[in-house]
């Protein structure tokens, strides 16, 4: 058995790159998911962190999954943090049932450092870790908690007086899962689970001329590009004069050889019969997607709920417009002659606004025969009706409308049991097979 | 065959079934059958004989009819409907599990993944759909007769280039030494997964993701300790489908008024009775509904997932 030299040879911009470069898009995850930020690791590019800014510099170049610690000096720093590797080794404790809540009373007088004595430990230079361990000297009930709320204590004061930072690379499941925490309504509700689906029953894979129609601000449109790896096409189709935004490509880490393969063509131009020069009707070669080297943020935060996705302008000069991402170039003619002589092989339709049916009839056509396709809705209805109407025409077999469901565990000593909050709806999804529409000829025999 | 990887196999209005393809024969969403097609050869099903060589020629998607006239579709094979036709040397994982495996593994195209047992393939399938076409599936089975079933599948789905199977007890002994530190990810569907982690754990490279499969809440308390020392952000996740049944229906309409409502009884159910409306205006035009599927799987089971620690 031997293994594959391709994966030894990882380019700086590949998408399987261990290491952060200048220019790459990550994510942070800071103090253990209670804020996601997405950024561009620049010279310039800096995270907010309270009311203060630290710059990413000291990010790029660091492997992905590494840990930075935010500590104060002339400014904010990221430091690297290296945790032991005994890790939280709580649960080996004896969980002692000694201890419980009784001597407990709630009167804040339990603290005796003052907001005044943390300011003048600061500015004596106190580390994050040092202010915790003072915190936790000067808590005259802190010996009496439990070890789990111990625990809990001296995380609660960490967060607040040395965040942590977590280094991690952006795909399609991180920035579903973000924006489906806080932001769901900007991908159609659409959970991580129901774009796994989507993703397999519309048999997105290497080499694959996938027909999307993406009303979702481009998640699957970056999702589907992530798996076809710079091979194959995913062309958006959109109706009208402009094809659908899909800036959320941009918080992929797409090479340049990927982004390419993202194109749109607008339905006209894929159903006229022609195929030339008139095919190019629309010169709006200024995409929605184009930008410069101007750090894209979107901050998933946990203490104001929202996220913006607002383009920060960066006002040093010394960054040099950094891989400039052109995914949704208009899709090429050779490309489009091509599809309308052989078909396309996938078709996936996120449009939770529109009547699916209304979409699959006008582009079921595009596609080849035996084909999978896969359309996702928030709505069951609209599916159903559709999927009625596939099976009358008969245009379609395989119809399936299913909906995934997805449940997280916490696990630990005699402490098991399914999280107390879950997402209650994902979407729904309805599968099937394009068939030929020629009917056969009885056979002699 | 499963994937496009030869552009003379690729999918297309005018890729017709060639001798030697292999075909999905699909007589129903719930009866299908995967078939090598051959000149001379003939399907035997309920409806009667089909010939192979009656199908050479026409395209994938086709309706094709047997000496009695009833007929079935033949598809172009994929990983899903792959998962639907195999031989079940083992339980295998379904599209729900392989789907969320596939995405919270991040495997992408050129990506290298370890798995242990290969079971029926199933899963293994659908990595290496994933990891073409530059990637690789390395799949170990402890069962030597199953690893060499397995061998032929991959051999008949076309996907031998991007899969290797090897006989292997991965509990005992660890995945073997030349991988340390070139895995993407790794996925156990194993007894005891957790006398497997600490060789998983060596084979990742740094931030690497594994998956354990458990159908157990036991066997996942014991692998998330195992888990712990070396791994983050360990979290677990039971995923389900639930299907639906769509028909059309005609729903019946009463007056709102009370006294007409007693005039009009329970009419018995009349498939497509347009026609047959009272006075009272009791019937309606046919609708589409839809709701649940009455029965599910309701457990396939718990997955783990883990990220390397970074130590460096």
């Amino acid at each position: 058995m031997s293994i594959n030299k391709a994966i030894d040879e990882d380019s700086n911009q590949n998408i399987n790159s261990r290491l952060t470069w200048e220019g790459c898009n990550v994510l942070l995850d800071i103090n253990d998911g209670d804020r996601l930020v997405f950024a561009r690791l620049t010279a310039a590019s800096t995270l907010k962190i309270g009311n203060k800014k630290c710059s990413l510099q000291p990010l790029i170049g660091c492997p992905f999954g590494s840990l930075f610690q935010v500590e104060s000096g002339k400014g904010l720093i990221l430091t690297r943090f290296v945790p032991n590797a005994e890790g939280n080794n709580l649960e080996e404790k004896d969980v002692d049932g000694s201890k419980d809540n009784r001597a407990l009373v709630d009167n804040n007088t339990a603290q005796s450092l003052t907001s005044e004595d943390i300011d003048e430990m600061r500015k004596q230079g106190a580390k994050g870790d040092e202010i915790v361990e003072a915190l936790i000297a000067n808590s005259a009930t802190f010996e009496k908690k439990t070890l789990f709320s111990q625990e809990k204590y001296r995380v609660k004061k960490q967060k607040k007086y040395a965040p942590r930072v977590l280094l991690r690379r952006p795909f399609a499941r991180s920035i579903c899962e973000a924006y489906f925490k806080k932001h769901p309504d900007k991908i159609g509700f659409m959970r991580v689970d129901a774009l796994s689906l989507l993703l397999c029953l519309g048999n997105v894979t290497s080499n694959a001329d996938v027909l999307l129609v993406d009303m979702l601000g481009g998640i699957v449109t970056g999702a589907i590009a992530e798996r076809l790896g710079g091979t194959g096409y995913v062309c958006n189709t959109y109706r009208g004069s402009s094809p659908y935004p899909v800036d959320i490509t941009r918080m992929f880490n797409l090479s340049d050889e990927i982004c390419k393969r993202i194109v749109h063509a607008s339905l006209t131009d894929l159903n006229s019969s022609q195929t030339g020069a008139s095919v190019s009707v629309n010169q709006e070669e200024t995409l929605p997607v184009t930008h410069s080297g101007n750090l894209e943020e979107v901050g998933v935060s946990a203490e104001d709920g929202g996220m913006d996705i607002t383009p920060e302008k960066v006002p040093s000069p010394i960054i040099k417009p950094c891989k400039s991402i052109k995914a949704g170039q208009k899709a090429p003619l050779e490309a489009i002659k091509l599809w309308k002589e052989n078909g396309f092989s996938s078709l996936i339709i996120a449009a939770p606004e529109q009547d699916p049916w209304g979409i699959i009839k006008e582009v079921l056509p595009l596609l080849s025969f035996s084909a999978p396709f896969a359309i996702y809705h928030q709505y069951a209805q609209p599916l159903a009706t559709c999927m009625h109407n596939l099976q009358i025409e008969k245009m379609a077999i395989g119809l399936q409308i299913s909906e995934p469901w997805l449940r997280e565990y916490q696990i630990l000593p005699s402490r098991t049991h399914p999280h107390m909050q879950m997402s209650a709806f994902g979407g729904y999804i309805l599968s099937g097979t394009k068939i030929s529409s020629s009917e056969p000829v009885a056979s002699s025999n | 065959m499963i994937l496009p990887i030869d552009p003379a196999n690729k999918l297309s209005f005018k890729r017709c079934i060639k001798d030697g393809d292999l075909v999905i024969v699909y007589e129903r969403h719930d009866t299908m059958k995967a078939v090598k097609v051959s000149e001379d050869g003939v399907l035997q099903n309920r409806f009667g004989a089909f010939k192979h060589s009656e199908w050479i020629g026409k395209p994938f998607g086709s309706k094709v009819l047997s000496n009695k006239g009833s007929f079935v579709y033949l598809l172009a094979p994929t990983a899903e409907l792959w998962t639907l036709v195999l031989s079940h040397r083992t339980q295998i994982l379904y599209i729900a599990d392989i789907s969320f495996v596939v995405m919270y593994l991040e495997i992408v195209p050129g990506c290298s993944v370890l798995e242990s047992g290969t079971g029926s393939g199933s899963l293994t399938t659908s990595l290496a759909r994933a990891v073409a076409p530059t990637g690789h599936v390395y799949t170990f089975d402890f069962h030597e007769q199953r690893a060499a079933s397995a061998r032929e599948d991959f051999e008949k789905t076309g996907l031998s280039n991007l899969v290797t199977v090897g006989v292997r007890d991965i509990q005992g002994e660890g995945f073997p030494d030349e991988f340390c530190g070139r895995a993407d990810s790794v996925f156990l569907d194993l007894p005891q997964p957790w006398l497997a982690i600490p060789s998983a754990g060596k084979m990742l490279k740094p931030d690497g993701i594994l998956c354990s499969f458990s159908p157990c809440i036991e066997q996942v308390r014991r692998s998330c300790d195992a888990l712990k020392s070396h791994f983050t952000d360990i979290r677990t996740f039971e995923v389900l489908l639930r299907t639906y049944e769509v028909r059309q229906k005609i729903l019946e309409r009463c007056p709102v008024n009370e006294e007409d409502s007693n005039k009009c009884p329970p009419r018995k159910r009349r498939q497509g009775s347009a026609e047959g409306s009272n006075g009272n205006e009791c019937s309606s035009s046919p609708t589409v509904v839809i709701r649940p599927s009455g029965e599910a799987r309701g457990h396939t089971g718990y997955l783990t997932f883990a990220r390397l620690k970074c130590f460096v």
